[in-house]
């Protein structure tokens, strides 16, 4: 069931649901984002991509494109300062264009601007390129057989102090206790390899940017992006600039999960419109978003798991591989770092990053999680099977708690993975029989979610109403959820409460929206500045009444005056306060930032029934169940809306998402119609159970509940096939072909 | 060199003329000609639904048509749902219900939806959920999106009686 | 390149017969993303839905015509066309979303020339006929003949298809489509099976069975309509029909689906298409 009566707050407006205050717009289509801009005067930028997995460069031609008619400006990686490849800005810059070796399909190796698209896409069509094909590695096995290719030439493996190259982009060893005594003493033990393919994002909003360089020098930028001080941060490091000398303002983004946390067009917009002195924008094809931006790591992951016959899992072991794409990342630590929520007194994990000729990988959603869920919970789930317990009952038995340690050695603060559990074996779900000839399967994640830099502004005006001003770009909602703390705070009606993104000039240094973090971080500077005017407020209300200072309480949104002269008088409402502000000091506003700890560990659990058709191997999702623990839901409907699209994405990544590369690297899905995302027909209601369990270090007890929904799914309907046909599924997606063929194995 | 063709008809009811390129798309017409920047790309193939429009009350996506196609045709996006200040029930319910996060592709499943609501007033949801198969979404999970067709198929069904 | 919409078929035949590269269309929901996945554009974008035969639905004397450019939301809205052959209009109402149907057609989705078009193994289960203008006036052909291979027809460069014409089946007939997606929707077809079959009581004593996307063109099965032909469609029967299906398939591995994926389910369609089709020629 979805939570659509709300659980009885303690609070006034957290906790309710409020119509969002940008809504209006988005549901008139009059909101902006990137591509809708258009500035007098602007020129359409198209990109030069490389046709090979893997080449030198070994010249760039653009005279015949700065000949044809339209084009005003062009550039190559030769207008971009070189970086070193020791710094850690050099992989995303070569990303951004490539400098003499281009490293995968679609990499960007040049770019122009013209008066129309049609114009740019002639004259890029007519850069004319020489590579010397290189061979290239498409897969981890091929990076890291022996003798591989070298993929690309400047990765170096992290953490290692190697100085030769190598497709090894990290290595990362996790242990505690004694694996072998572990496996000694087990009763049971499973072991499987699992292995994954590259994903996307998915967001149905191409990236997109408008670029406008003053005479002065000053690129004024409007991106689709989840953290604009970020694109500023970075255009200037790739460009060699000042920050001082870019402004970027967030257009609404049409959905990002992780993969526009990077950049790809920022910086090359700017250089096209400074050689231009004209704007330019860019907005990126869905074939150049599939092909050319940065996925989810494919993975390659090796599991043995021993438990004891009354339900103890003592000892896990695993080798996780997973793929960076064309340079180095950390997607093989995020996976094994999100092995998290069962105590395993014994441990060892390696986490091993690979390179290869695939486009550089990105952030999704919990990064490297889902991958690792898939593993942890089918096998928790076939020793389930052999001790003939019940999947919910052995997890319950070896769930953390407070205390206990994550793969890091961290212990983990206050959490609430039992409950959690638990709220789906109570749930109606659960208690109700599994429909005939159907399958139920269970399973569960975790992210830890993160805190990091926020800054927040709130403005009283001069009528008592409040504008919230945070640098948090809005991709789930956030804004209201600002909006609510600041009322809670305030006691000011929320509808009273206007909440803003800001541009980078207009609002603190505010750090990326990932990791869960908005409501939890930006809602703490937001809290902290909401503070800060109720003391101002005090002691403007003691001015007004000719009391001191320390008189003065605040009360439900109103300065209470104590004690005498003024004892019995009424509250002074913001509004008065307001009103007389320029007699009592000037305008009052506040301003607070922080670099935020603390951040509360999210864990959710799933639960499905489906319906293999045997005969076919396609897979129906009969009922779908989502429990996860918010902490405390500021905004109900925008907790319940991240658990839901988490579990579709989580659904499509297991049942029919991958991308597919022919035997030169060249990605053949690059489009909706074969990259298979679910449609509104393919799935069920997505009922929510929002469990809470506050968490101690935020004013309202936030945990970040952006990312942790799409680390379930995929082990919640492997086991549910199993449940039906008795099949251990190990290799995704789950495709229709890949069931059928292993069901004739059977 | 591609023609440019000057196409007249009609748009959320208002007599317009355009200039466009053969080759353009009614999609990039409507929003780099007419300013009607509320349909979206989202795939330029027909795929994703993002830029749904209607052509005499029947649902098309604007990619998939040249701009010429539109000469002397009736043609409806998003900007033209709400009549005035009033919200057509379903941009209501969109935002009472939490219908959209991040909300480009919201134009679309208005659009689509209020075209099933025209010629189906009380669909199932497995009849909503084929009906809007057009369309993607890749934030909602499309659960809430779902509800709020319900809640304002119920709503306009008592608008009636 | 420029756009002509034509108000006549000979206008039509007069544009294509002035300009190789001059190209007709209807529905336009192959052409558009084949022109942006680099294919050349045409000289002359030629808009039939403009020309009244080409947009109708209608029967006399018991022969129904559909005009090439009729959008196929029109056929399956259509209650008596939708009667007399129930699998045609499912499969044509198949090819895409909502927004596709309003715009997809036979013409269009049989001269496209996809192995996996929706439609045309129904069409070719019902001995749809298709009729061909050109600058020598006009032809009727049955639809197999059209399609010779992977996008590719028999039509010469200054001829299209107009309408298609397709008899009342007798008393007792009934179709059915069924095809195999990943999803629910959205999906080009990975296998499409066909089925029409005529009954007497339980037995059958006609059927045509056509298979979609499990070889370059559309495949009949004669050994699984002579297996059905005389039947009660009793298990050993729909067995045979599985195999006899299998057997037929000449399929690749692609992105969507494997050669013994395709085999496998080719079966297994079959044999559920012809159950259905006896169901309703009985109901």
């Amino acid at each position: 069931m979805t939570a659509t009566e709300n659980p009885p707050t303690k609070y006034k407006y957290v906790g309710t649901r409020p119509v969002r205050h940008d809504g209006l717009e988005k549901v008139t289509g009059k909101a902006r984002f990137a591509a809708d801009l258009d500035l007098t005067g602007q020129l359409r930028g198209a990109i030069v991509r490389s046709p090979h997995a893997h080449a030198r460069i070994v010249s760039i031609d653009t005279s015949a494109a700065e000949a044809m008619p339209g084009v005003k400006s062009v550039v190559t990686g030769a207008d971009f300062p070189a970086i070193d490849p020791a710094d850690p800005a050099h992989d995303e810059a070569v990303n951004n264009i490539a400098r003499d070796e281009a490293l995968y399909v679609g990499h960007a190796v040049a770019a122009v601007a013209a008066t129309t698209m049609d114009e740019a896409r002639a004259a890029a069509a007519a850069v004319e390129v020489e590579y010397e094909v290189l061979p290239a590695v498409l897969s981890i096995d091929e990076a890291i057989a022996d003798g591989a290719p070298i993929a690309n030439s400047t990765n170096r493996t992290l953490f290692t102090g190697d100085t030769e190259p190598s497709n090894i982009a990290s290595v990362g060893p996790f242990q505690r206790g004694d694996v072998e005594a572990g496996f000694a003493a087990a009763d049971v033990i499973v072991e499987r390899t699992f292995t994954t393919k590259a994903v996307h994002q998915g967001y149905i909003e191409p990236h997109a940017c408008v670029a406008d360089v003053g005479q002065d020098g000053k690129a004024t930028i409007w991106a689709s992006s989840q953290g604009h001080f970020a694109v500023r941060s970075k255009t200037a490091k790739i460009l060699g600039w000042g920050t001082d000398k870019i402004k970027v303002t967030p257009a609404e983004i049409g959905g990002g999960f992780g993969g526009k946390t990077t950049i790809y067009l920022e910086p090359i917009a700017v250089r096209l419109s400074q050689k231009a002195g004209r704007p330019v924008k860019i907005v990126m094809t869905r074939e150049e978003v599939l092909s050319a931006t940065g996925p989810a790591p494919a993975s390659k992951i090796h599991v043995k798991m021993g438990a004891t016959n009354d339900g103890e899992l003592t000892t896990i072991q695993g080798t996780l591989h997973y793929s960076n794409g064309s340079a180095k990342g950390y997607a093989a630590l995020t996976g094994a770092m999100s092995i998290a929520s069962y105590k395993f007194p014994n441990l060892d994990l390696m986490a091993i990053g690979t390179v290869d000729n695939t486009p550089k990988s990105a952030a999704y959603r919990a990064p490297s999680a889902p991958q690792a869920a898939f593993a942890i919970e089918t096998l928790i789930d076939e020793v389930a099977d052999q001790l003939e317990m019940d999947p919910i009952d052995l997890r319950l038995k070896n769930a953390v708690v407070e205390g206990d340690p994550t793969a890091m050695g961290a212990p983990h603060p206050k959490i609430g993975f039992i409950e959690t559990l638990e709220a789906i074996k109570n749930s109606e779900h659960y208690n109700s029989p599994v429909p005939e000839g159907a399958g139920r399967g269970f399973g569960t994640g975790f992210w830890f979610n993160i805190g990091e830099q926020s800054s927040a502004t709130v403005n009283l005006n001069e009528d008592g109403t409040a504008t919230v001003i945070t640098g948090s770009p809005d991709i789930g909602g956030s804004r209201a959820s600002m909006a609510l703390m600041a009322a809670e705070e305030l006691g000011l009606d929320v509808h009273r409460i206007t909440p803003i993104v800001a541009d980078t000039e207009s609002v603190g240094f505010t750090d990326i929206t990932e990791g869960s973090r908005a409501t939890f971080a930006t809602g703490m500077a937001v809290v902290n500045a909401c503070r800060d005017l109720i003391e101002q407020m005090k002691d403007r209300a003691a001015v007004m009444r000719g009391v001191a200072a320390d008189q003065v309480a605040w009360i439900d949104g109103a300065a209470i005056i104590e004690g005498p002269p003024s004892e019995g008088a009424d509250p002074v409402s913001i509004a008065e306060i307001t009103a007389a502000a320029k007699m009592t000091g000037g305008p009052l506003t506040a301003t607070a930032s922080l670099n935020a700890a603390g951040a509360g560990p999210s864990f959710a659990a799933h639960l499905a029934d489906v319906r293999v058709d045997e005969e076919t191997g396609q897979v129906e999702i009969l009922r779908y169940t989502a429990a996860q623990d918010a902490g405390t839901a500021i905004h109900p409907s925008y907790v319940e809306g991240q658990m839901q699209g988490g579990s579709a994405q989580g659904i499509g990544w297991a049942l029919n998402e991958e991308y597919v590369f022919s035997a030169d690297g060249v990605m053949q899905n690059a489009g909706f119609l074969d990259y298979r995302m679910p449609v509104a027909s393919d799935l069920p209601m997505i009922e929510t159970i929002i469990v809470e369990v506050p968490n101690p270090s935020h004013p309202y007890g936030v945990r970040g509940v952006g990312e942790t929904g799409i680390v379930p799914p995929i082990g919640t309907l492997a086991n549910a096939i199993a449940d039906q046909t008795g099949v251990r599924m190990a290799d995704l997606p789950m495709s229709p072909p890949k069931v059928l063929k292993a069901l004739n194995e059977r | 060199m591609i023609n440019r063709t000057h196409v007249h008809c009609s748009v959320n009811g208002d007599e317009v003329d355009f200039l466009a390129s053969d080759n353009t798309s009614l999609l990039d017409a409507l929003r780099d000609e007419l300013g009607l920047t509320g349909v979206k790309e989202g795939c330029g193939t027909g795929d994703c639904g993002a830029c749904s429009i209607t052509v005499y009350g029947a649902l098309n996506c604007a990619c998939l048509m040249f701009a010429p196609e539109a000469e002397g045709r009736e043609i409806g996006t998003v900007e033209g749902i709400a009549q005035g200040d009033h919200l057509h029930p379903l941009q209501e319910t969109f935002l009472e219900g939490a219908a959209l996060q991040c909300g480009i592709c919201t134009p679309g499943f208005l659009v689509a939806a209020k075209v099933l609501l025209d010629e189906n007033p009380s669909p199932t949801e497995t009849e909503i959920r084929y009906a809007l198969a057009g369309n993607l979404c890749r934030c909602t999970g499309y659960d809430k999106i779902i509800h709020a067709v319900q809640e304002a198929a119920v709503q306009l069904n008592g608008a009636k009686s | 390149m420029r756009y002509a919409a034509p108000t006549t078929v000979d206008e039509a035949v007069g544009l294509l017969a002035a300009d190789a590269d001059a190209r007709v269309f209807a529905g336009a929901t192959d052409l558009i993303p084949q022109i942006r996945s680099g294919r050349p554009e045409p000289s002359v974008l030629v808009d039939l839905k403009r020309i009244d035969r080409l947009v109708g639905l209608g029967e006399s004397g018991g022969t129904w015509t559909v005009g090439a450019a009729t959008p196929t939301s029109k056929l399956t809205a259509d209650a008596a066309f939708t009667g007399a052959f129930p699998g045609l209009s499912e499969a044509s109402g198949l090819i895409g979303s909502d927004q596709i149907q309003n715009r997809s057609s036979w013409g269009g989705n049989l001269c496209n020339a996809s192995p996996a078009a929706d439609s045309v193994p129904a069409l070719v289960a019902n001995a749809v006929r298709a009729v061909v203008a050109g600058s020598n006036g006009e032809r009727t052909v049955p639809v197999e003949e059209i399609v010779t291979g992977p996008g590719q027809t028999s039509l010469a460069d200054d001829e299209f298809v107009v309408e298609f014409a397709v008899d009342t089946p007798p008393a007792n007939t009934a179709d059915a489509y069924l095809r195999l997606i990943p999803r629910t929707e959205m999906d080009i077809a990975v296998v499409g099976a066909a089925v029409r079959l005529t009954m007497d009581g339980d037995t059958c004593t006609a059927a045509t069975v056509a298979l979609g996307a499990v070889a370059p063109t559309v495949v009949r099965v004669p050994a699984a309509e002579a297996a059905l032909v005389g039947s009660t469609l009793d298990d050993a029967t729909l067995e045979a029909v599985a195999a006899a299906a299998s057997a037929a398939c000449n399929p690749i591995d692609d992105k969507r689906g494997t050669i013994e994926y395709r085999r496998q389910v080719a079966g297994v369609l079959a044999k559920r298409a012809a159950t259905i089709a006896a169901e309703r020629a009985n109901a």
